[in-house]
């Protein structure tokens, strides 16, 4: 045992070595019409995986056509250009490429896998939803159908619920609070017009960014781009947001339901991603509850007292505002103790913060991990997709232990003071959760 | 990323496909891949009958470690289940070198992550960390496998975990609670019928001395194998796995997997639950059909195509059919798995349109079924759902975790490396006339269970704040 200690520090120390090992190139690729993308080429598999978005999301819909960048992000493979909704489909199957969208909260993202062999007809394919989608009538009422169910679905869902009603106590009528999929009368009156109008806004080449993997070059890739992105305007509307400020005393919002586990969701104000503070609060949240096993809440709540399967703590940092938002389930009997022992390791970290143990232990973890985050095409598409989003420049994946291994226990202390305050805490629960000190009163959602 | 990542591989909602795999690539197909694509797979075994394969993939400065144990919820005994789940948590509670969670610390420590999952055929534990880790995590797998220390308290707090992950995954949700009900009822003698994390009832009583019984007799090395894929040189992991799991002593005989076989069915069953929690309806549709040990050479594989031209994507008969032009449906699909020890199952999951209800959507479902039957598949369908399978693979390639995964999965029900390379060949020869033949023997409702899941009327919901 005494052999074995000693063995484990031996490694750890050699791990400081590889933290810099990148096994790959990241390129800048500018196309001759301007357009930018980061690219690493790697001919290993004959595979291509482009990732790519656009600043603006479902914050941006207007309050009248509430989710309608949801449902724009439904029907971009619904038929394009000369082809309709089946046509598409069909001749996505027989590429055998995989084409998606998504809309969340601060963009609109793509993604495309393909076979090298078939990247022009696969990306051909691309060009058309990105530049000509049709919006017919008859998918468009498919897509709504489906929309329509997931809305009343989420309205069953123990863990939606329990977000939705935090956000909405909290944020009250802030675009962050919104629920992306819109509700069901907007859904529902949503018309060909408001989606063109979704797409004109959103599809705009100032707001682009793009991330490609795999086997292509980045001469290849330049004039690929001006094909696929071309012919989108130049300029969009600025994207503004109001602030976001999340109130500074807390509260608990019960939403009864009949399950044996009550669901909970609880939030304090956070940090946008742009703070110079992140990294450290990212590192203290690691600490606190972001880490699975051995984080303070899952050996204090899990691992100690069997009271959950898994409590989860971490920053969504937007560009206007953040929460340190986390979720945890428990037995209805035992919901009033698995919150006793939250607050009472958030007043722990508010007080002191993590230990120097701790943050030495939380570094070499994340340093040394990063690494698995670029083990195949598609994961390390969405990294350099993700950083390009924050804004992080090209050589982050270089520089992002640094700023990892910089953090002073001084630092993480006095983030700890500032992010972490239990009187701050909002909590959600969904369930008929016992042992919550309640006061009568109005629910908010 | 806690314990049991994956449970239960039955049902319409199993979230990633698990065909296996082939890795020589060479089509004939128009569209589809004409390149030859090539992974070298080594495989060995140790004297103590241990398998080990190893997957060269030398594009990132990582390794995947995993350890897999032919055992699963399947095997459990009568009144036992949940078990083998149990187990698998309680192996992170230390032993005799380790204290309870040491094992995922030290694995931290080195920045790596760590994990493990069980199903009905097979449990395994996995380390994904840099490549120059990998002689400690060898070192920790093989002192798991011999030495695991089950603590009284320890135990018994890992009850309390096991139960609440029960309640987060099936009881506070209506569709998995159906999707147990359906399992059950699908099958008449066959364990399979029993959910991996067990039935509440019994899993509260689990104790430790099952669980020490159950870790000897099955975590023994004969039936276990080591898959290392990642950024290695074969020979220095076989240098490695000698080392370490070479020189433990088997605690058991190999276990035989003598379960009780599913008799040929011969009534359809049904089940059907209502509760307030369902917000929308939906039905879910399960055929009992061979599994890939059982079904005659390209039986399983014309079911794999069959799945897919019937329930794989937007352009698929099923959804083309009911989604698209009768608008009967919201949603519907169709997955096969055959990859299992003993008998496999052809899902299908179907999600009505708003405002039609359950009973004209399942009978469009089975007209559509039935049609599909007596006028048989077009060739063209079949060609795109060969194409299609066979690219899976390519993109599956690019998954380090999910190229373990297939190895280690196919170890575990029995099949062989060199069977399991073969499979997108086996898949390129399936003719339309098989897919039909599968359609007309496999797509009988004596063969099905269906499941209807509906919402009940509830009580007004309240809230209450502070």
């Amino acid at each position: 045992m005494k052999f074995f200690k000693l063995t484990v520090l031996t490694l750890i120390i050699s791990l400081l070595q590889i933290v810099h090992a990148q096994a790959f190139e990241i390129r800048e690729v500018e196309s001759p019409g301007g357009l930018k993308a980061w690219l690493v080429s790697d001919k290993t598999i004959p595979l291509i995986t482009m990732r790519f978005s656009f600043r603006g999301g479902t914050i941006n819909d207007p309050e009248t056509a509430q989710g309608r960048s949801y449902f724009l992000s439904g029907m971009l493979d619904e038929g394009a250009g000369d082809l309709k909704s089946e046509e598409f489909q069909q001749r996505m199957s027989e590429l055998a490429m995989r084409m998606s969208f998504d809309a969340d909260r601060e963009h609109f993202g793509g993604s495309v896998q393909t076979l090298s062999e078939n990247r022009d007809a696969a990306f051909d394919l691309l060009r058309l939803a990105v530049t000509q989608p049709r919006f017919d009538a008859e998918p468009m009422d498919k897509v709504r159908g489906q929309i329509l169910l997931g809305i009343k679905g989420d309205e069953e869902n123990p863990g939606r619920i329990a977000s939705t009603a935090l956000l909405k106590t909290m944020l009250g009528d802030h675009p962050y609070a919104r629920v992306p999929k819109g509700d069901a009368d907007s859904v529902s009156a949503m018309t060909p017009q408001d989606l063109k109008d979704a797409w004109s806004a959103i599809f705009v080449r100032d707001h682009l960014q793009v991330a490609v993997v795999g086997d292509i070059t980045a001469d290849e890739l330049g004039p690929l781009l001006d094909k696929l992105f071309g012919a989108l305007p130049e300029k969009g509307k600025p994207i503004s947001v109001p602030d976001l400020k999340a109130p500074e005393k807390g509260s608990i919002t019960i939403v009864e339901r009949k399950i044996p586990q009550s669901v909970m969701s609880f939030a304090m104000p956070g940090l946008v991603r742009s703070d110079p503070d992140f990294i450290t609060a990212y590192v203290m949240n690691f600490v606190l509850g972001d880490g699975g096993f051995g984080s303070r809440l899952m050996e204090e709540i899990r691992e100690k007292r069997g009271l959950t399967y898994g409590i989860y703590t971490g920053l969504a940092s937007w560009a206007n505002g953040g929460l340190l938002i986390g979720s945890v389930s428990t037995q209805n009997s035992k919901a009033g103790e698995t919150l006793d022992v939250l607050r009472a390791e958030l007043v722990k970290m508010a007080t002191k913060g993590p230990t120097a143990e701790e943050l030495e232990q939380a570094k070499t973890y994340l340093t040394g991990s990063y690494a698995l985050r670029f083990d195949s095409g598609s994961k390390i598409a969405g990294q350099l997709l993700g950083i390009q989003q924050d804004n992080l420049g090209i050589d982050y994946v270089k520089k992002r232990n640094e700023l990892i291994n910089a953090v002073t226990i001084e630092d993480a202390r006095r983030v700890a003071k500032r992010l972490i305050d239990p009187d701050a805490l909002t909590i959600s629960i969904v369930g008929r959760p016992e042992g919550i000190p309640l006061k009568t009163g109005d629910a908010p959602g | 990323m806690l314990n049991s990542i994956m449970f239960s591989l039955s049902g319409n909602y199993r979230s990633a496909a698990m065909a296996l795999f082939g890795l020589v690539l060479a089509v004939t197909a128009s569209v589809v891949p004409a390149q030859a694509l090539e992974i070298d797979v080594s495989e060995f075994t140790l004297e103590n009958g241990m398998k080990v394969i190893v997957i060269p993939d030398h594009r990132a400065p990582v390794v995947t470690h995993m350890v897999w144990y032919r055992v699963g919820s399947a095997d459990e005994e009568l009144g036992k289940s949940g078990i083998a789940h149990y187990l698998e948590h309680l192996l992170f509670k230390g032993t005799k070198r380790l204290k309870p969670g040491e094992f995922s610390k030290i694995i931290r420590l080195n920045g790596g992550e760590d994990n493990a999952f069980t199903s009905y055929d097979f449990t395994a534990y996995y380390e994904r960390i840099a490549t120059d880790r990998l002689e400690l995590v060898m070192d920790l797998g093989a002192d798991r496998m011999a030495n695991a220390v089950f603590d009284d308290k320890d135990i018994k707090t890992e009850l309390e975990v096991v139960k609440e992950e029960r309640r987060s995954r099936t009881d506070n949700n209506p569709a998995a609670l159906l999707r147990e009900q359906l399992s059950a009822a699908a099958y008449t003698a066959h364990t399979y019928g029993r959910p991996v994390i067990g039935w509440m009832s019994e899993v509260e009583k689990l104790a430790a001395t099952d669980a020490r019984a159950f870790y000897r007799k099955y975590y023994t090395p004969s039936n276990a194998a080591l898959v290392v894929a990642g950024d290695v040189d074969p020979s220095k992991v076989r240098e490695l796995a000698v080392k370490y799991y070479g020189k433990l002593k088997n605690t058991a005989a190999t276990p035989v997997r003598a379960r009780t076989q599913e008799p040929t069915p011969i009534a359809a069953k049904r089940v059907e639950m209502s509760d307030p929690r369902v917000a929308n309806p939906s039905i879910a549709r399960t055929y009992l059909v061979p599994g890939i040990n059982q079904a005659a050479p390209g039986v399983s594989e014309a079911l794999d195509v069959l799945s897919q031209v019937l329930g794989g994507g937007s352009s698929s008969y099923l959804y083309t059919e009911l989604v698209t032009r009768q608008k009967i449906a919201s949603q519907v699909s169709a997955y096969h798995n055959g990859d299992t020890l003993d008998g496999g199952e052809l899902s299908i999951g179907l999600a009505p349109a708003p405002g039609i209800g359950v009973k004209a959507a399942e009978e469009a479902l089975d007209a559509a079924l039935h049609r599909f039957s007596e006028q048989g598949v077009a060739e063209d369908l079949v060609e795109r759902a060969r194409n299609q399978l066979v690219a899976s693979n390519i993109y599956a390639i690019d998954s380090q975790f999910r190229l373990a995964y297939i190895f280690g999965a196919a170890f575990a029900i029995e099949r062989s490396v060199e069977d399991t390379k073969g499979w997108t060949d086996r898949i390129r020869q399936v003719t339309a006339q098989q897919v039909n033949d599968a359609a007309r023997e496999y797509l009988r409702l004596r063969n099905s269970a269906t499941g209807v899941l509906v919402p009940a009327p509830s009580k007004a919901a309240s809230a209450t704040s502070n």
